[in-house]
């Protein structure tokens, strides 16, 4: 059976015009605010509770439960920073919202800012999405014109203005507090937790750091009410509810953007989704959602023959065919992260692929801790070396060490970041980089490949 | 030689001044709008940054150092940034660079001798499902092969007008001055 795959989140991709305000009114838009108008802040933090929405940024944690932590400060403002700063390799999902339905997106944000008692909303998009930021720009200045922004919303006594931020250029910025440095004009370097910024965020002040998506799916959840949205998910029982963007790139037939509810397996978002894999290949490798979780193989089976275990419904499948879910991944030790999947045929060199990677956080670590700086950029040099067949053995043994040693040791979630998908790879590959020891790695890269 | 903004662009930079609840959070933005017209960031930038906000230049160096859009030497009046990431890697992406690489005479990081083009790599630019992909100026071309480089690059040799450039400022559409 194939999947559904839902219009909501993408309802108006597609229409003519999809990102001004003419289409999104004509489309619905903006009632989902209106019925917010008139609703109690304490209760739409309950609808996103019962929604189950796990954030849609990589963490997967309860957005509800993350706005319950919100702490005011008297005489300081609350603050909403959006995250839209997408740059985990693979993940291509929140541009799509922001060029094709932005009023979606502020939307979201305004209804979140009545929630939370914001009167001031920060979206920090990252620099080089030009048409994005334009597009998020004329949104809110649309919404301004018509009301829905301003120093009445809707003629409500709310004040509420979005201010559209420019990031410049660096990966380390999608991280929470990383971001809220970089918004104050700062080199993006992460603060160290706690304080959290719900507690201490930008400028000093309260602050809720969200993924885009998140807040683009408020809307629909207003509309519709908690319960009901999270009932669309197929894992709705394990409180992980909803629809959401998936992607899939790589070497598949349909690469692309996709929605789906939440609990659709990875074989059915490469197969059904992504067209199966190109020339009709065998699948080597997946992972699972953007470089930094760990890759997934089509031969191994769950092993959770206890009724107890969380996975012990799938007990005997392929990783393939268990839901794609925020503890469901978890369970088979890699992460969901932003359901972004990156396909590898058979042709793909792991070793190569390792490389790659270790390249991209070598030049993204921010610096400013050590096993991370140093670490990356370690990790980097040697699969290059297993990858120009100038490695040795010792040189795998180092591998694993350093990967070992930058995890957990860091100030931010990146060192782990690089660390997870080298020694998933080890993990599963081990005999590629055993092979190339001594043999350098085939060249790769070509377009008809 | 001092550097001073335009009064347009001084205009965006008011435009943007109330957004924030501190003058230092302007640094990225007021610096996107001095590369756009100067080109790159220099000393004299930097100390017009540093001067304008309140901050030290040491602050604005900073910044300048750690982001990748920022240029801190002359540029082509064309930027190409090549993505080099694993899915574009997977769908093309090196023989992409080779290509552009052997086209333009330059590696990646340098400029042509004419002053056209800059080369440059980049990491992912969240555009995995379009592989390979560039982004020439503030503009992303995707599904790329040899052939469509081709009129790309001629393309952007073509192009007169001064409206588009390498050093592109994300910002100026942000702001539009006297209106509301």
């Amino acid at each position: 059976m194939p999947v559904e795959n839902p219009r909501i989140l993408t309802k108006n991709y597609g229409t003519p015009q999809s990102w001004t305000i003419d289409a999104y009114e004509r489309s619905g838009g903006y009632s989902a605010l209106r019925k917010a108008l008139t609703m109690e802040p304490a209760k739409l933090v309950e609808e996103v509770k019962a929604a189950n929405l796990r954030g849609r940024g990589g963490a997967g944690f309860p957005a509800g439960m993350k706005w319950g932590f919100l702490k005011p400060v008297p005489g300081k403002p609350n603050y909403i920073a959006v995250n839209a700063d997408e740059g985990e390799p693979g993940t291509i999902k929140d541009r799509t919202l922001m060029e094709l339905d932005p009023h979606r997106c502020v939307e979201g944000f305004i209804i979140a800012a009545l929630a939370l008692d914001v009167h001031s909303v920060y979206c920090y998009i990252r620099g080089e999405l030009v048409l994005a930021i334009r597009r998020m720009e004329e949104a809110v200045r649309e919404a301004r014109r018509k009301g829905y922004l301003g120093d009445k919303v809707l003629g409500k006594d709310f004040k509420l203005d979005i201010v559209i931020h420019a990031g410049a250029g660096a990966y380390i910025c999608g991280e929470e507090t990383s971001l809220l440095n970089s918004l104050e004009g700062l080199r993006g370097e992460p603060r160290l937790k706690p304080p959290f910024p719900a507690v201490v965020g930008a400028f000093g002040a309260p602050t809720i750091v969200n993924n885009l998506e998140t807040l683009a799916t408020v809307p629909t959840i207003i509309e519709m009410g908690g319960d009901n949205f999270s009932k669309l998910s197929r894992l709705h029982d394990m409180k992980d509810g909803g629809v959401r963007l998936y992607g899939v790139s790589g070497h598949v037939n349909r690469p692309g953007v996709y929605e789906a509810p939440v609990g659709i397996t990875l074989r059915e978002l490469i197969e059904d989704l992504g067209g199966g894999v190109r020339k009709g290949r065998k699948l080597k490798a997946v992972i699972p959602g953007g470089s930094s979780t760990p890759v997934l193989r089509e031969q191994d089976l769950v092993n959770a023959p206890d009724p107890k275990h969380p996975l012990h419904r799938w007990h005997g499948k392929s990783h393939l065919d268990v839901p794609m879910g925020v503890d469901t991944m978890r369970g088979l030790g890699t992460m969901l992260g932003t359901c972004c999947a990156i396909v590898m045929d058979d042709t793909t060199s792991m070793v190569r692929a390792a490389e790659n990677l270790m390249l991209f956080y070598a030049h993204e670590s921010c610096g400013q801790c050590t096993p991370c700086r140093e670490g990356c950029a370690w990790m980097a040099r040697l699969c290059t070396k297993f990858a120009n067949g100038t490695a040795t053995r010792q040189d795998l043994d180092t591998l694993l060490d350093v990967a070992n040693n930058i995890m957990g040791n860091t100030i931010c979630a990146l060192g782990d970041g690089a660390a997870m998908p080298m020694l998933g790879i080890l993990k599963l590959f081990r005999h590629e980089f055993e092979a190339a020891i001594g043999h350098e790695q085939p060249s790769w890269g070509g377009v008809n490949a | 030689m001092a550097f001073e903004l335009t009064p347009d662009r001084k205009a965006i930079l008011d435009e943007l001044l109330p957004r924030y609840p501190t003058k230092q959070a302007l640094t990225i933005p007021l610096l996107h709008i001095c590369q756009e017209q100067n080109g790159h960031i220099n000393e004299d930038v930097i100390a017009y940054v540093a001067k304008t906000l309140g901050i030290s230049t040491a602050d604005v160096q900073g910044v300048v150092t750690f982001y990748t859009l920022f240029m801190q030497k002359k540029v082509g009046r064309n930027v190409i940034w090549v993505c080099r990431t694993l899915s574009c890697e997977l769908a093309g992406a090196r023989e992409i660079t080779h290509c552009l690489e052997k086209k333009l005479g330059v590696h990646c990081g340098e400029t042509t001798k004419d002053g056209e083009f800059t080369l440059l790599k980049a990491e992912c630019l969240a555009a995995c499902a379009g592989g390979p992909m560039i982004q020439l100026n503030d503009r992303y071309y995707e599904n790329l092969t040899p052939e469509k480089l081709d009129e790309i690059l001629d393309e952007a040799r073509k192009r007169r007008d001064d409206k588009v450039k390498g050093a592109f400022s994300p910002v100026g559409i942000l702001a539009n001055p006297g209106s509301k």
